[in-house]
C-alpha cells in the first residue's frame, strides 16, 4: 500500500497543475474559518456569523462539513486529471508493461482518494474544532464531541463523489469531456427528476407518482451523496425565526440518515468495482 | 536452455478483424530474436498480449515456465512498445525512480543506465523538454533498469533520424552483446539481419517462418548478368543444371540457382559459347527480398 501511494503521489506532485490546485484546496479550506468575521447589518436585519450560533458545538460539526464539501471539486478536477494524463501520455500502458498490475494500478488510485478523503476530514475536523472553542457558546465535552457523524458523513461523500469521478474519467479518458460529464449528470438528475415531477406525471403533494419519483431521485448517486449532510441554514434559531415570521415552516431531518449512507456506499463500491472491470476487459 | 516464454495457438480478434491467428512461439535464454512483418501484420498486438496490455482471445502464453504471474514477470521483463512513455512534467531522473517503485527496485542502478544511454547529463531535464531520440534512449534506460531477462523492443528506431537509429542500434549491440535475450520487432529488415540470431516472420497475424537467420539467408544466391546478346545469353543459360530460374528486369538477366556455381566457371562457360558479359556480379538474397518472397 505504501508503494502504489508513493507511486501516485509522485505522479501528483510532481505536476504542477495538481500541486496547485492541492495547495489552494487545503488553503481554501482554511478559508472557512474567516466566515467568522463575516458582519452584516440590513437596518432591520442586524448579521454577525461569530454571534449567529453558526459556530456552536455540536450544529458547527454540521455546518463546516456541510460548506467545505463544496471546495471537493478541487479535488476532483486533481483526480480526473491524474485518470486522464495517464491516458493521454500512453503511461497507463507503460505502468502495465513495467510490472504494475492493473488491480494494483487501480488501487493506486483508490488509496490516494482514501488519502484525500481522510486528509481534507481531519482538516475539517481541526478547524470546526477550533472556531467552535473560540465562538461556540457551549464548550463540554460531551457537546463538542457529539453529531460527529457528519465527519463520518463528509469522508463518505467525498470518497463517493473521487470514486464517481473516477470511474467517469477511465471511461471517457479525457478530462474536460469528464468533468464536463460530471456538470451535465449532476443537471440531469434534477432536470430529469423536475421534468417527471411536474411536466409529466403532474404534481400532487402526496401523490403516490410523487412519492415514487422523489424517492428515485434520491436513489441517483449525486442526489444521495447531497442527501448525506442536509443543508444546516434552516436549522439555526434565527433563520427559523425569521421564517415563521412569513410563514414557512421546515420539517426536516437534519441527522446524516443510515438509508443514504448505505446508499451511497452502495455507489461508490459500484463505481470502484466498475472501474476494475472496465479497466480488465479494456485493450490499451 | 531457459525458456524465458512461450506462447501457444494464441488469437486475437477486434470484432471482425482476425489481428493473430494461432501464433505459438518460443523465446529461449541468450537469443536474439527478430519479428518481421509489414505493418498491421499482428507482431505489436502479439507482444500487447504478452505484455498485459491487450487481451487475448484465445491461447495461452507462459512467462519463465509460468513460475510468476504475468505481472511479476513483467517486473523481470524490459520493453519499450512503439513511443517512449513517461510523464512530460517529471525529469528523466525523476521518471526512472517511478519506474523504480513499480518494479520494486532500488534507485541504484538510475544513473548507472542513464549514463549507459549518454542522458547523464540531462537527468535533470524535464522529459518533454527531449529530442525523440533521447526520448527513446531514456525508454532502454528505463527497460534496463532491473537488469531484465529478456529485453523487447518494438521498432525502437520508428522516427529516429539517421543518428538517432545508429545510437540505438549500437546500443542494442552493446546490450546483445552482454548477454541479454533480446525480443526485436520490426519492419526494418536490415536492423534485424545485423543484431539477430533468430528471425519470426508474421503476416496477417499468420506466423510464416521461424527458426535461425542464418538458416534462412541460406541459399546460393543469384547472377545479374548483361550482355549485348541478352536473348542468346538467357538461352544459353538456361541449359545449365545449376539454373533455378531467370528474370529479366531493367535489361539485366536475373540468375537464381538451386545448386552452387562460381562466378569465374559461369563467366568461362559463357565465354565458351561465345557470349562476352558486359555485366556480372553475383549477389546473396538479403533478408528483405527473402521477407518480401515470404510475404507477398
Amino acid at each position: 500500500m505504501k508503494r502504489l501511494l508513493s507511486i501516485e503521489l509522485q505522479k501528483i506532485w510532481f505536476n504542477k497543475a495538481s500541486r496547485t490546485l492541492s495547495i489552494i484546496y487545503f488553503l481554501s479550506l482554511f478559508l472557512l474559518a474567516s466566515i467568522a468575521l463575516i458582519e452584516f447589518d440590513f437596518g432591520f436585519f442586524k448579521f454577525e456569523a461569530a454571534k449567529s450560533g453558526f459556530f456552536n458545538f455540536p450544529y458547527i460539526w454540521h455546518f463546516t462539513t456541510y460548506v467545505a464539501s463544496w471546495f471537493k471539486l478541487f479535488l476532483a478536477v486533481i483526480i480526473v486529471s491524474m485518470v486522464a494524463n495517464e491516458f493521454s501520455y500512453g503511461t497507463l500502458k507503460q505502468n502495465l508493461i513495467d510490472g504494475m498490475s492493473k488491480k494494483e494500478f487501480l488501487l493506486s488510485k483508490i488509496y490516494t482518494i482514501l488519502l484525500f478523503s481522510g486528509i481534507s476530514t481531519f482538516f475539517v475536523f481541526g478547524i470546526s474544532l477550533v472556531l467552535g472553542l473560540r465562538y461556540s457558546s457551549y464548550t463540554e465535552i460531551g457537546i463538542i464531541f457529539s453529531d460527529m457523524s457528519y465527519l463520518f458523513a463528509y469522508f463518505l461523500k467525498h470518497v463517493a463523489f473521487f470514486s464517481f469521478c473516477l470511474f467517469l474519467a477511465l471511461l471517457i479518458k479525457r478530462s474536460a469531456f469528464t468533468l464536463g460529464f460530471i456538470f451535465v449528470w449532476f443537471l440531469g438528475e434534477n432536470v430529469v427528476h423536475a421534468l417527471l415531477k411536474y411536466n409529466i406525471l403532474g404534481y400532487k403533494p402526496q401523490d403516490k407518482d410523487t412519492v415514487v419519483i422523489d424517492w428515485v431521485k434520491n436513489i441517483l448517486p449525486l442526489e444521495s451523496m447531497s442527501n448525506l449532510i442536509v443543508e444546516p441554514f434552516t436549522r439555526l434559531n434565527f433563520v427559523k425565526s425569521v421564517s415563521n415570521t412569513v410563514g414557512a415552516t421546515f420539517v426536516k431531518n437534519y441527522q446524516v440518515q443510515p438509508i443514504y449512507v448505505g446508499i451511497v456506499l452502495f455507489w461508490t463500491f459500484l463505481f470502484m468495482y466498475c472501474s476494475f472491470l472496465l479497466l480488465k476487459k479494456r485493450d490499451l | 536452455m531457459d525458456t524465458i516464454l512461450s506462447i501457444k495457438k494464441l488469437n486475437k480478434r477486434y470484432g471482425k478483424i482476425h489481428a493473430v491467428k494461432d501464433v505459438s512461439l518460443e523465446i529461449q535464454k541468450g537469443n536474439v530474436y527478430g519479428i518481421l512483418g509489414p505493418n498491421g501484420s499482428g507482431k505489436s498486438t502479439t507482444l500487447g498480449i504478452v505484455l498485459n496490455v491487450v487481451n487475448k482471445t484465445s491461447g495461452d502464453f507462459e512467462w519463465f515456465e509460468g513460475k510468476l504471474s504475468t505481472h511479476d514477470a513483467l517486473k523481470k521483463v524490459g520493453a519499450i512498445i512503439e513511443r517512449p512513455n513517461f510523464y512530460p512534467y517529471m525529469t528523466a531522473e525523476e521518471n526512472l525512480k517511478l519506474v523504480c517503485k513499480i518494479k520494486n527496485i532500488s534507485f541504484d542502478k538510475v544513473i548507472e543506465k542513464l549514463e549507459l544511454v549518454g542522458l547523464l547529463d540531462r537527468k535533470d531535464s524535464k522529459f518533454k523538454t527531449f529530442s525523440l531520440g533521447m526520448k527513446q534512449r531514456l525508454a532502454i534506460a528505463s527497460a534496463l533498469l532491473n537488469d531484465p531477462e529478456i529485453l523487447i523492443l518494438d521498432e525502437p528506431t520508428n522516427g529516429l533520424d539517421p543518428q538517432g537509429i545508429r545510437q540505438i542500434r549500437d546500443l542494442i549491440k552493446i546490450i546483445a552483446n552482454q548477454g541479454t535475450t533480446i525480443l526485436l520487432a520490426s519492419h526494418l529488415l536490415d536492423e534485424v539481419e545485423k543484431v539477430c540470431t533468430h528471425v519470426i516472420v508474421l503476416r496477417n497475424g499468420v506466423s510464416l517462418y521461424q527458426g535461425l537467420v542464418d538458416e534462412m539467408l541460406a541459399n546460393n544466391g543469384f547472377f545479374e548478368l548483361q550482355s549485348e546478346h541478352l536473348d542468346a545469353l538467357i538461352k544459353v543459360i538456361s541449359n545449365l543444371e545449376a539454373v533455378d530460374k531467370i528474370e529479366v528486369k531493367d535489361g539485366k538477366a536475373l540468375v537464381y540457382l538451386k545448386a552452387p556455381l562460381e562466378a569465374g566457371e559461369l563467366n568461362q562457360y559463357l565465354f565458351h559459347q561465345n557470349i562476352v558479359l558486359t555485366h556480372l556480379s553475383k549477389r546473396k538474397i538479403s533478408l528483405e527480398e527473402q521477407f518480401l518472397k515470404l510475404t507477398n
